[in-house]
């Protein structure tokens, strides 16, 4: 019965812990930017609205870094940039979510492929709303890519020193319309089967290396050698057709899209920020040409 | 008039965004192009007045003296971004609760489908197919559209109308677009609502008839110009295709020179830059309808005839 005495008191100096702790941690609640836990993930305090700390949280944000901390006043209005390069790269974003999800559910072989569309439209909890949004997400970011291409050409955006930038648009518009069309083949039901073999057989007349294109047969293509060959791994829409296809569709050429995308937004900070609204130039400030 | 017909071809899940884009384009346009007015009319007034043009802000937008020039991204970029993708989700899920994704049967390589399109965004290229060989339809083509638009900023030598909407310092680069987008979208159309079983013309609204059968005789130019010999039916090939460029070039060649602006930023052009954008202008923005008239109006198939190709 000794030992009951010093086990009250550390009983009552650990309650006293204890209530100490809790109303610091209350304290913690009242104000969680000041823990040692919210300071090790934000690095900037946002204790006030003033344009230094507004400029960091921008900066010091990885998903945020690759905005200035300031834009041109009137480049925040709708009616100059339609928003549509935002827009496509938002569906992209999309798309890679609700790809890697339909992931789960799909096989690439002859065999479960059009089996796992049937079970996915019909047994996958949501399922059915998981490929729709993939298929319209994927018509929506053309159509958005077109008009954020239209809008660049309106306002002259594509030229000088945006010419490279351009190009590097025109590359992902040729990407984001093979992305399209690989991803056409994989439910392999008839419509993907015949749009794929159509066009596909295209490529059999590609000059010089089609086994029908001009002086093709002359360079040795046979059916089985040529580049319609190497995209279908096959003379037939097949089998191999259909996993180049996956292959193409969620990793290959995601993989290269987003390279590519990495040096498009890239070149718009470097290339001196989105083009305007700018002040206008008149004719008569046209320098002359520099001659080398 | 086959409405039921009609409309199984519009409400088609997979048309839907031929549908959007024949609403979106004409709005985007007249969108991007009232904004185009209003800076031309702010140009011929800065032009008018060298003493306004050195005070003012030269832009349609309003500005006054105190206002900051910049804005901080955070809130206000980012606040506007936020706003889209919510906007954005929230259509993609409107749209995908009501519509389902086509699914057809199982891929069966013994069951032709009739017609077998192409998805909506490559209906175009598969639409040329009819004008011109699949190794130049399918293959050529599509290259000459990608380069040429890469080209595209290398032979606008016009240093004006970088950042805001104008019509009057770029009507030409615009014009040539233009031509392009629309043609493309035309293309789109036609493989679309016109082309039926067969891939033969049906107008929009025209009941399709798998059975029908057209008598179409096809012609090349040289069965045309009743020539047997396939050398002088090659030579006058060349002949009629050089005499389209020269011609065609020509008539560009005016329209681009047409007013002392434009003539100015001709100047600014080299050799190469100005040879490069006839090739395109020609190929395809002329080229390209010329064709289209040449097989649809007159039946011709062929221009020129070769042993390993035929234009």
């Amino acid at each position: 019965m000794e030992s009951g005495r010093p086990d009250e008191e550390s009983n009552i100096a650990l309650k006293e812990k204890i209530r100490e702790d809790w109303k610091e941690l209350r304290e913690d609640l009242k104000e969680p930017q000041k823990t040692q836990l919210w300071k090790s993930v934000f690095r900037v305090k946002h204790e006030r609205a003033d344009p230094r700390t507004r400029a960091l949280g921008v900066l010091t944000n990885v998903f945020l870094h690759l905005h200035p901390a300031r834009v041109n006043r009137d480049a925040v209005r709708y009616s100059y940039t339609w928003g549509m390069g935002g827009i496509t790269f938002y569906l992209f974003i999309v798309l890679t979510f609700t790809g890697v999800l339909l992931m789960f559910y799909y096989h690439p072989t002859k065999i479960q492929a059009f089996r796992d569309i049937l079970f996915l439209e019909h047994d996958v909890p949501f399922g059915k709303l998981l490929r729709n949004m993939h298929r319209w997400a994927a018509h929506l970011m053309i159509i958005t890519l077109w008009l954020h291409m239209f809008r660049v050409v309106l306002t002259g955006s594509y030229k000088k020193p945006r010419e490279f930038n351009w190009c590097v648009g025109v590359i992902l518009l040729v990407l984001t319309l093979l992305l399209s069309f690989t991803g056409y083949l994989l439910p392999d039901d008839q419509l993907g089967f015949w749009a794929v073999t159509v066009g596909t057989n295209m490529a059999r007349a590609t000059p010089l290396l089609g086994s029908e294109g001009p002086l093709g047969p002359q360079l040795g293509m046979t059916p089985f050698n040529d580049v319609r060959f190497a995209l279908l791994g096959g003379s037939i829409v097949d089998a191999n057709a259909l996993l180049r296809a996956y292959i193409w569709h969620c990793i290959a050429i995601p993989l290269i899209a987003g390279v590519f995308m990495g040096v498009h937004f890239w070149r718009v900070r470097k290339d001196g920020g989105i083009s305007g609204p700018a002040p206008v130039m008149l004719e008569s400030e046209i320098k002359p040409v520099l001659r080398r | 008039m086959d409405w039921a017909q009609l409309w199984s071809i519009v409400s088609l899940p997979d048309n839907i965004p031929i549908v959007a884009l024949a609403v979106l384009v004409p709005f985007y346009t007249w969108y991007g192009l009232r904004q185009a007015q209003a800076t031309d009319r702010l140009i011929t007034q800065l032009e008018s007045n060298p003493s306004l043009a050195q005070t003012h802000h030269r832009k349609i937008y309003p500005f006054q003296p105190g206002w900051a020039r910049e804005l901080q991204v955070w809130p206000y970029l980012l606040r506007v971004e936020f706003l889209a993708a919510i906007i954005v989700t929230l259509v993609l899920m409107i749209w995908s609760i009501t519509l389902n994704a086509p699914l057809e049967e199982p891929a069966n390589p013994n069951h032709t489908m009739n017609p077998s399109k192409a998805p909506w965004y490559f209906v175009g290229l598969q639409e040329m197919l009819v004008y011109f060989d699949p190794w130049f339809a399918g293959v050529v083509l599509p290259t000459l559209i990608v380069v040429g638009l890469m080209v595209f900023p290398y032979i606008d030598t016009n240093p004006l109308g970088v950042g805001y909407y104008t019509i009057k310092q770029r009507l030409i680069p615009l014009l040539g677009f233009g031509v392009g987008f629309l043609l493309w979208i035309l293309l789109i159309f036609i493989g679309t609502f016109v082309r039926g079983p067969g891939w033969m013309w049906f107008w929009p609204g025209q009941t399709w008839d798998h059975t029908r059968v057209m008598y179409e005789v096809n012609h090349n130019l040289s069965d045309l110009l009743r020539i047997t010999n396939p050398w002088l039916g090659a030579i006058a090939g060349v002949a009629a295709i050089g005499l389209f460029y020269t011609v065609t070039g020509w008539g560009i060649h005016k329209l681009v020179t047409r007013t002392r602006f434009d003539r100015k930023i001709y100047g600014r052009t080299n050799l190469l830059q100005y040879l490069t954008f006839q090739f395109f202008a020609i190929t395809i923005l002329v080229g390209l309808p010329a064709k289209m008239l040449l097989r649809l109006l007159f039946n011709i198939k062929y221009v020129l005839i070769t042993p390993w190709f035929n234009i």
